[in-house]
């Protein structure tokens, strides 16, 4: 259980986190998704003591992660899987956090099996490694200690998709153990994959949280006629507000069935009627990102 | 699926205890390949000084060559190596970005801070007493070639004063390290602080009458030049407290306090 609660933290006059608060219950994976420079890794740092906030707190099952006794063995933490020594090996790696946790070597080996890095790769300086070998040890290097918590910065970051689908088996069976796990990332779709639960994060805020089922569930109707104007005249006849989608689509918040009606009243031939599935996670996200895009990018289709 | 049980956090659990500590950071002064090199050089640079002096010795048919004088060769390499060993150890938990997991497993920086301290030291102490026994080594071998007598004219307290002097010399890097937290920058700064600074406090005693009556209290370099030499007087040891509160342990105080609350990236 990890909760946090009216996170605030300033940098100068920056605000990197704004009264941010959320909570990560045991058997679920928790996504934590946001464009970069959102504030994840900010808040991560904090759950793990790196960082002080300014104000508010992120406790770990109700205790500050200072007071946690040898907390490798407690809340496994993945940061930066390219934060490391370049000229040590990967198994040296481990071995210094087992060393440091009074871990036996042995579990060095089972770590290195799990996350499927061969004995010759374990033995090569990281600094020959992918950064989908680092993002392994990394986690490998998280759950040395067997915690019942999990705390992963962007850990699918640089993962090829059979990676990703291996992790997400990872993470499924240690929630259904019972574990908790946070995890972040910037794409979407991996966060779909993964995550049973999902809190969006952007400028500093948290703004929507809920289960991915709740997140992507029907949102609205999207619509698409030969004649885009002609649909768009139609609808706004009929009292139905719609905003442009896509390529010449366009969104509305009536159901499929008012839609249906309203453009068939007007003689207007449709091209596409469906539920627009997922549609508003997407499109907040997309406008998230494109906030924070140093170039302005086309907003098309987004929602406000 | 039942509901999963609260997952609790064992606060009772014992901590990571010192000793833990410092094996830990003994161990990654040697594990990475720079670092390995790096201590191998002390016996590579303690063995050539060594042939050197015997070279002289064999050469110039010094009969003035005596242990003392390996000691002395010695002990220069190793004045130079000791504080880049002690500054690696702590900047590069932040150049290398290492810090993320040390700094993790470990939320009290200040026992980590003491753990790389203490290591630091016992590695100080280690190499003087290996490069001390390969110029014993030099000594025997040396006057065995030449066949002049075997002078030992070195001794314990030549070898614990030397011992303190380098030890001094590698706190100092390492009060550097915790204060800079960059390897580089460290580095400069340690050579900076040996060889400009004492420039500095003779220009200044030269041209000051005052600052000349001074000096021996606030220059620490200058304070530690009795610990090469014989040892120091009562009053000489006055001045090595003094000079070093200015330029160690206030700096060191500076230095823990910013690691303490900084934040790490």
């Amino acid at each position: 259980m990890i909760t946090v609660d009216r996170l605030t933290k300033n940098y100068g006059g920056y605000r990197a986190l704004d009264d941010v608060s959320f909570a990560c219950r045991p058997g679920a994976v928790t996504g934590f998704l946001g464009p970069n420079g959102a504030g994840k890794s900010t808040t991560m740092r904090v759950i793990a003591g790196l960082t002080p906030a300014t104000s508010g707190t992120a406790l770990v099952s109700g205790v500050d992660y200072h007071d946690i006794p040898n907390p490798g063995t407690q809340i496994g933490v993945l940061l930066d899987a390219s934060a490391q020594h370049a000229g040590r090996t990967g198994r040296e790696i481990l071995v210094l956090s087992a060393l440091t946790m009074g871990l036996p070597s042995s579990r060095v080996d089972e770590m290195l099996e799990l996350v499927s890095l061969t004995r010759s790769e374990s033995k090569r300086r990281v600094k020959n490694y992918s950064l989908g070998m680092r993002q392994r040890l990394g986690i490998a290097n998280a759950l040395l200690g067997d915690p019942k918590i999990l705390v992963l910065d962007e850990p699918a970051n640089g993962l090829d998709p059979a990676g990703i689908h291996w992790m997400r088996g990872l993470l499924r069976d240690y929630a259904n153990r019972g574990g908790t796990v946070l995890l972040s990332s910037h794409l979407l779709h991996e966060i779909e994959v993964i995550a049973d639960e999902i809190i969006v994060i952007g400028n500093g805020r948290i703004v929507a949280e809920g289960t991915k089922a709740e997140l992507l569930r029907t949102a609205g109707t999207f619509v698409k006629a030969g004649d885009a104007s002609a649909l768009a005249n139609a609808l706004t006849a009929a009292g139905i507000t719609t905003t442009p989608s896509g390529d010449a689509g366009l969104r509305t918040q009536a159901d499929p069935a008012t839609v249906g009606r309203a453009a068939a009243a007007a003689g207007v031939a449709l091209v596409e009627l469906r539920p627009a599935e997922g549609a508003g996670l997407e499109e907040m996200f997309l406008q998230l990102t494109a906030e924070t895009q140093r170039e302005a990018v086309p907003t098309e289709g987004v929602t406000s | 699926m039942t509901a999963p049980a609260p997952v609790t956090i064992d606060t009772t659990r014992p901590g990571v205890p010192m000793s833990r500590l410092v094996k830990v950071e003994l161990r990654k002064m040697f594990n990475t390949r720079s670092g390995f090199w790096l201590m191998m050089s002390i016996a590579i640079l303690a063995t050539i000084a060594t042939v050197v002096v015997i070279l002289v010795l064999a050469l110039a048919d010094d009969p003035g060559v005596t242990y003392a004088s390996f000691a002395a060769a010695i002990g220069t390499p190793m004045a130079v190596l000791l504080p880049v060993i002690a500054i690696l150890a702590v900047t590069s938990e932040w150049s290398q970005r290492t810090g993320l997991i040390t700094f993790t497993l470990v939320p009290h920086r200040g026992q980590l801070i003491a753990a790389k301290a203490i290591a630091a030291v016992i590695v100080a102490v280690g190499s003087m007493i290996l490069a001390m026994a390969i110029g014993a080594v030099g000594n025997v071998v040396g006057t065995l070639i030449v066949g002049s007598d075997m002078v030992w004219d070195f001794g314990v307290k030549d070898f614990l004063l030397i011992l303190l002097a380098n030890t001094l010399g590698l706190l100092i890097g390492f009060m550097l390290g915790v204060l800079i937290r960059n390897s580089a920058a460290a580095i400069v700064a340690y050579f900076v602080y040996s060889l400009v600074l004492p420039g500095l406090f003779g220009l200044l005693a030269s041209i000051s009458d005052w600052f000349s009556d001074v000096q021996p209290w606030v220059d620490f370099n200058d304070a530690q030049t009795p610990l090469f030499d014989g040892g120091p007087s009562g009053e000489q040891w006055a001045q090595l407290g003094t000079s070093g509160i200015i330029w160690f342990v206030i700096p060191l105080a500076v230095g823990i306090w910013a690691v303490l609350r900084s934040e790490v990236k």
